[in-house]
């Protein structure tokens, strides 16, 4: 079946329903993208949860409290402190 | 200082690694949106059921590539900010603006669009759902137009003034940041080579479902399309590459010498097509730079200003300070060694203004900061040890140089030869060798991929010690870790990594199997 406007328009629905249910329908009729959902969520958590938090802290965050602080840390890094 | 190098190669290594994995994913995005783009404004015209089912069967393994690379790319940033925390600061506004922007509207154009692309066929009409695949294809080039300004930047910086006051650098110039003729070329080369990569991908697909003789007309029609973006981005992938040499020749004259394993230039310099190199030569000594080599003369001298009797440096000459002016004339500017002390001198001034600021001496630091900028361009040669550490590694860029540039004319041919039987089919058709052919282009596909990641390997590695050209090198802007800490995630990355192009390379292949065994010329869903 070619495209076409298969199914009527709900023109008396608001637009945020009308968002909503692409977004539902398209991820309910969802074949191989609900395996690709799976290995997208395990690869967020493994970035954002295991990576991020347990080996990629902010460096300067973990030396410095103020943004002043950090100036004189990198100035010393860089020997041109005092 | 052994633990320092360590951490150093340690970190490069990782970015490296990420970064590499990371463009394995998001060519085949950039190239594969424009075809899917393409292949459906096709079926928008003409209404045939044909072109969507290959626009669909396309999309699907877009969507894949897509969903799999999506945010590979975040790992990058982490790291900046944990094992280059000093580059971080020193670079922070003018880093975090375009990477900004690409966060705010590229990406989120991107997401947007493609939602509606996968799930609207059936939801919003035809004209609209066009206008949502071109739109992700061109989010997905401005996400990478915003990524390589930034990667510009770091090899040409400018649009920016040093603050004293906070060791930052300040933009002053978003105009100047990303228009830059290292940001302009280097996106152009760059989202072109995807265009070339991905039109290779289908072209190999399609030799593989023809090898299988299934859905040979989905094929012909793919191949139409593919072929098509390939050579179209083949040949203005080449046009830009030019541009590049002649951007790198004036900006970057040291990654341009090391490209060529050039280590004393010339006027009318030649232009090596193939060579080996001697792997013991030293600059500055009297050793041959090359074991054999064919060279085009003339042929660097063009390459690099357009004139074939220009002078062109070479290793031993830019760390001399010879270059050449507008007319190619070969003419003397400041040496490394130069550089070198001009660099002290700003560390010293940089700690008179602290100690002014600290008095409260407002005449002084006046003075002093107008100093400093005025001369900023030489600040990363006060960390060097010698000038010699300023050669990146020579036989490194000049093989992956060579290499991408002999892959890149193979691909002309090999994109010439798929357009001209799409045009003449009976000629593939009928022919005996036709297998050879279809063999042929499955193992362009990974060639590619390795001619792509040659192009980063040139890019960042004929640019070292830098980490920002000429302002600040790797010892410096790495973070005070241990080496082991490194080693850790180094690895941790190395499987995650390797886990995410298995699968995507599984499922991309499962998907290619199962669909080429269902009726691509109507619309199975």
């Amino acid at each position: 079946m070619p495209h076409e406007m298969n199914e009527p328009k709900d023109n008396h629905q608001g637009f945020w329903y009308r968002v909503f249910h692409l977004y539902y329908d398209g991820f309910r009729s969802m074949t191989v993208g609900k395996t690709l959902w799976l290995i997208i969520g395990i690869k967020l958590f493994i970035f954002f949860v295991v990576i991020k938090l347990l080996f990629f802290p902010n460096f300067l965050n973990t030396k410095c409290d103020t943004e002043a602080q950090k100036t004189e840390y990198v100035r010393h890094q860089l020997g041109v402190g005092d | 200082m052994e633990e320092l190098t360590q951490v150093v190669d340690w970190s490069r290594a990782q970015f490296a690694l990420t970064a590499i994995y990371h463009w394995l994913f998001v060519p085949l995005t950039l190239g594969l949106g424009i075809i899917i783009a393409v292949m459906e404004t096709i079926y928008y015209k003409t209404k045939s059921e044909k072109w969507l089912a290959t626009t669909k069967f396309w999309m699907t393994i877009f969507g894949v590539n897509f969903a799999i690379g999506v945010a590979t790319g975040i790992i990058l940033e982490f790291e900046f900010g944990t094992n280059w925390s000093n580059y971080s600061w020193f670079v922070g506004d003018i880093f975090g603006a375009p990477l900004a922007v690409e966060g705010i509207l590229a990406f989120f154009m991107e997401s947007t669009f493609i939602a509606v692309m996968f799930f609207g066929w059936k939801k919003v009409s035809p004209k609209f759902h066009l206008a949502a695949t071109w739109l992700t294809a061109i989010g997905a080039s401005l996400s990478a137009l915003w990524i390589l300004v930034a990667n510009a930047w770091m090899q040409y910086p400018t649009g920016c003034e040093f603050n004293p006051d906070t060791m930052r650098n300040e933009m002053t110039s978003f105009a100047a940041v990303a228009l830059s003729p290292m940001a302009v070329s280097k996106f152009l080369h760059t989202v072109l080579s995807a265009w070339t990569l991905g039109g290779v991908f289908v072209c190999g697909v399609c030799g593989w479902m023809m090898l299988k003789k299934r859905n040979m007309d989905h094929c012909w029609r793919s191949l139409k399309v593919g072929a098509w973006v390939g050579v179209i981005g083949i040949v203005l992938t080449m046009a830009t590459g030019d541009t590049s040499a002649v951007t790198v020749a004036k900006y970057q004259p040291m990654k341009l010498a090391a490209m060529e394993g050039l280590y004393k230039g010339n006027h009318e310099q030649a232009i090596v097509a193939f060579g080996i190199l001697n792997p013991s030569k030293q600059a500055f000594d009297d050793q041959d730079p090359y074991l054999f080599d064919i060279s085009i003369p003339y042929g660097l001298s063009f390459l690099a200003t357009h004139d074939f009797h220009a002078f062109v440096p070479g290793i031993e000459d830019i760390i001399n300070g010879k270059s050449y002016d507008n007319e190619g004339n070969e003419v003397n500017t400041i040496s490394y060694a130069e550089r070198m002390e001009r660099g002290k001198r700003l560390q010293e001034m940089l700690s008179h203004y602290n100690a002014s600021v600290n008095s409260g001496n407002t005449l002084m630091q006046d003075s002093l900061k107008s100093a400093i900028n005025a001369d900023f361009k030489n600040f990363g040669y006060a960390y060097l040890d010698k000038p010699e550490e300023a050669i990146p590694n020579v036989p490194l860029t000049f093989y992956t140089f060579h290499f991408m540039v002999t892959v890149g004319g193979y691909l002309l041919l090999f994109l010439l030869l798929a357009l001209f039987f799409v045009y003449k089919p009976d000629v593939l058709n009928k022919a005996k060798w036709a297998r050879w052919w279809h063999i042929l282009a499955i193992i362009t596909i990974p060639l590619t991929y390795l001619c792509s990641a040659s192009g980063w390997i040139v890019a960042e590695v004929g640019r070292q010690p830098w980490t920002i050209q000429d302002l600040m090198p790797n010892k410096v802007a790495i973070s005070d870790l241990s080496a082991g800490y490194v080693q850790t995630t180094f690895w941790i990355f190395a499987v995650v990594f390797t886990a995410l192009l298995i699968a995507d390379i599984g499922i991309i292949c499962k998907q290619i199997a199962k669909k080429s065994q269902t009726n691509l010329d109507t619309v199975n869903d």
